[in-house]
């Protein structure tokens, strides 16, 4: 007889190459929980102006004060990880930046070595910066676009360093009464990265942070801030990595563009987060007139993720893609999606999200479009495509569309879809196993998302998953 | 020793029997065309052959070059050197035609650089004028008839023993069958060891490529074997007039 296919390839990605675990000295370490000392310590520790430490006390007591979200996935063990994790932790002094490898210390520069770091770093990449838990321990940026008057550094550095920039925009996009989580990030953030592009400059490579997360029990607050002058071009990839823990961490990030007239911003973000972790993560850019903002968004790892990138469309002729895969294996929630908010004609966005679900994991498109009245000629295009690979696994689609203007174009659609055995059958009479033709059609799904990647990303995103599906078919 | 061997098949789909008792072999380097009426199970013989799984065998055997693969997946009777041009080929959203081919290429275990590979890749889709199609992602926003092509050119590629070819024709305008008919004509007489069974409708196709066997199959199994002559009879005829005879014949 021939073989009939009775089990559903297991599709899970390869993590053994992220999931190890340094045994590191720490020069600082806070006692778990949140207070409004430690809020102080840190920002002494850091040796933060007044109006720094003002902001963060002032986001605390919100935080305090806010209940937590309750429209989305349950958030009942990230209420009680706020008693229990470690809010900040540097394992190098964290005023001394390293901007070289060779000043990073060994352990360190071994975990980033194995992570491919530094090799990306000199053959593709404009500029680096690596976080280690809650510092930056290394930053660099190549000397000819040092020369043009790019700022890339982290955070920390800049409120040193450029205080009258971070003073003028942080938190103007996502303030901390934003969402409760936006409050949390806004006490205690720690590390992130500051880029700063002037008017006219074009940077061709892109920039890269790497966030990796060692401690157990912990919660990384990187809090980042980009800000592209006018015509000014720019790509800024992150990632990132952890071992893997039985007990939850905690990830919750805050990221605000400001894209000025006729710039153009990629921010790509790759998130494979070890399973215990949540990452509950605001993104906001505001894009001023003709400026293009690109969110692209491949979301793989974590337990829990939300995330929901948004932008304001300020100004006429303001456009926005937002383009979002995410993959949902057991024990996942991905709860992604985008905000389109169009407060001036003629502003166009594009919101495409992909989405494969798996094993038990659980998918959802949450995504809000708004047009305000006045708000004339807009076009947006909202488009979620879902691959069911299994029973018990499962997509969602919640569109929030709030229109106050009749003349626009809006579009929207939604499919769901399951592999067939025609095509499954159709590949392998080419001579792929089952295992490479599931994998070559998951890739084919989620190929709108990888053509955006640089081709070295592309190509590492592609074997994580063929790796899986080999051997893995049952 | 024949290239291809079936024997007393019998072939159900959800129950339903099809192929009622086929029994047929194809010796290296012949050509056999199934003829028949809709619905006669000529497709199921093909997608049997290739292992498709809701394809299942009640009784009889299948030999390629003297070993059974009923118990084969499909990917190892590709393996084996089993091809199968589809009557309706799939789309693949997001891959391309040279991705899936370089794949195939990789496990059938060729020691080949992708240059090279891509050169025969375009070399067998520049012989069905569409050498630009192999960046194109597979059958997607192909027509009827350029998915056709699409699939003779890649038979070309993958070199098989056995070419199985499903309706080959339909879809196709009459230069774009001379066009796959000379093609398949020309590759035949570069590797004389292939074997093919085209699985046709109407006798149009074989007048470009030509049989030196033609079977009729009538509700699920093979009632009259003879050379090409055959084929120009059952159009004269029609499928009517040609199963009335074996049936006056047999009684």
């Amino acid at each position: 007889m021939p073989k009939s296919k009775e089990v559903q390839p297991e599709l899970e990605f390869d993590y053994s190459r992220y999931a190890f675990r340094d045994e590191i000295e720490y020069k600082y370490i806070g006692k778990p929980g949140l207070s409004r000392e430690l809020i102080e310590e840190i920002s002494h520790i850091k040796g933060e102006p007044d109006w720094m430490r003002e902001i963060r006390l002032k986001a605390y007591e919100h935080f305090i004060r806010r209940p937590m979200p309750t429209w989305g996935p349950d958030l009942s063990e990230v209420e009680r990880m706020f008693d229990k994790i470690i809010y900040y932790a540097s394992p190098t002094d964290p005023n001394r930046k390293a901007r070289s490898w060779d000043d990073v210390p060994e352990a360190l520069k071994r975990t980033f070595e194995r992570l491919g770091i530094p090799e990306a770093e000199r053959k593709y990449l404009a500029g680096v910066t690596a976080q280690y838990d809650s510092e930056v321990i290394y930053h660099k940026i190549r000397e000819d676009l040092e020369r043009k008057g790019i700022i890339f550094t982290d955070m920390d550095t800049a409120v040193r360093e450029y205080p009258d920039i971070v003073k003028e925009y942080f938190g103007t996009v996502v303030p901390y009464s934003d969402n409760k989580f936006a409050a949390l990030n806004t006490a205690v953030w720690s590390g992130g990265s500051f880029v700063y592009v002037p008017k006219g400059v074009e940077v061709d490579i892109p920039l890269q942070t790497y966030f990796r997360i060692n401690l157990e029990n912990f919660g990384q607050f990187e809090r980042t801030l980009i800000i592209v002058e006018e015509g000014a071009k720019v790509h800024y990839i992150e990632g990132c990595t952890a071992p893997i823990y039985s007990s939850g961490s905690l990830h919750s990030a805050v990221v605000e563009i400001i894209a000025k007239p006729g710039s153009h911003v990629r921010y790509t973000t790759i998130q494979n987060w070890a399973k215990h972790i949540y990452n509950l993560v605001t993104k906001r850019a505001v894009a001023y007139k003709d400026a293009f903002v690109e969110w692209v968004n491949g979301e793989l790892g974590s337990k829990v993720t939300m995330k929901y990138p948004g932008v304001i469309l300020k100004e006429p002729g303001a456009r926005t893609d937002i383009l979002s895969v995410s993959y949902a294996g057991k024990g996942q929630i991905q709860d992604s999606g985008a905000k389109a908010i169009h407060l001036a004609p003629y502003t166009t966005s594009t919101i495409t999200s992909k989405s494969v679900s798996k094993d038990g994991g659980r998918a959802s498109y949450r995504g809000i479009l708004k047009v305000v009245k006045g708000a004339k000629g807009v076009k947006s295009n909202v488009r979620c495509d879902a691959l069911i690979l299994d029973p018990h696994s499962r997509s969602d689609t919640y569109p929030y569309i709030e229109i106050e203007e009749d003349n626009v174009h809006i579009g929207h659609e939604a499919t769901v879809g399951r592999i067939g055995d025609d095509e499954i059958f159709y590949l392998m009479s080419r001579g792929l196993t089952e295992a490479e033709a599931y994998s070559l059609i998951v890739l084919g799904f989620i190929e709108p998302f990888t053509k955006t990647l640089p081709m070295e990303y592309a190509v590492e995103l592609n074997r994580l998953i063929e790796l899986e599906m080999e051997g893995s078919v049952g | 020793m024949a290239m291809l061997e079936i024997k007393d098949l019998v072939v159900s789909v959800e129950g339903n029997v099809i192929l009622k008792g086929v029994n047929l072999s194809i010796n290296p380097g012949e050509i056999h065309a199934v003829m028949g009426p809709n619905g006669s199970g000529k497709s199921t013989l093909t997608l049997t052959i290739m292992g498709h799984p809701a394809y299942k065998v009640e009784s009889g055997d299948i030999l390629f070059e003297g070993e059974s693969i009923l118990e084969l997946s499909t990917d190892e009777r590709a393996k084996l050197g089993i091809f199968l041009a589809f009557q309706h080929p799939f789309e693949i959203e997001g891959v391309k035609v040279s991705q899936m081919l370089w794949k195939a290429a990789q496990e059938k275990g060729w020691k080949i650089s992708p240059l090279e590979f891509r050169k025969i890749l375009r070399e067998s889709y520049g012989r069905l004028k569409m050498e630009e199609f192999v960046d194109r992602y597979l059958n997607v926003g192909f027509s009827g008839g350029e998915k056709k092509r699409s699939e003779v050119a890649q038979l070309l590629t993958l070199k098989p023993k056995l070419a199985m070819l499903d309706e080959i024709d339909s879809g196709l305008d009459i230069d774009a069958v001379k066009l796959v008919g000379d093609v398949l004509t020309k590759y035949k007489e570069e590797d004389r060891d292939l074997s093919m069974l085209i699985i046709t409708h109407y006798q149009r196709i074989l007048n470009f490529i030509k049989p030196d066997f033609v079977h009729v199959m009538v509700d699920g199994r093979i009632v009259k074997s003879g050379g090409f002559e055959l084929s120009l009879e059952l159009e004269e005829k029609g499928y009517e007039g040609l199963i009335g005879e074996v049936e006056y014949a047999e009684k």
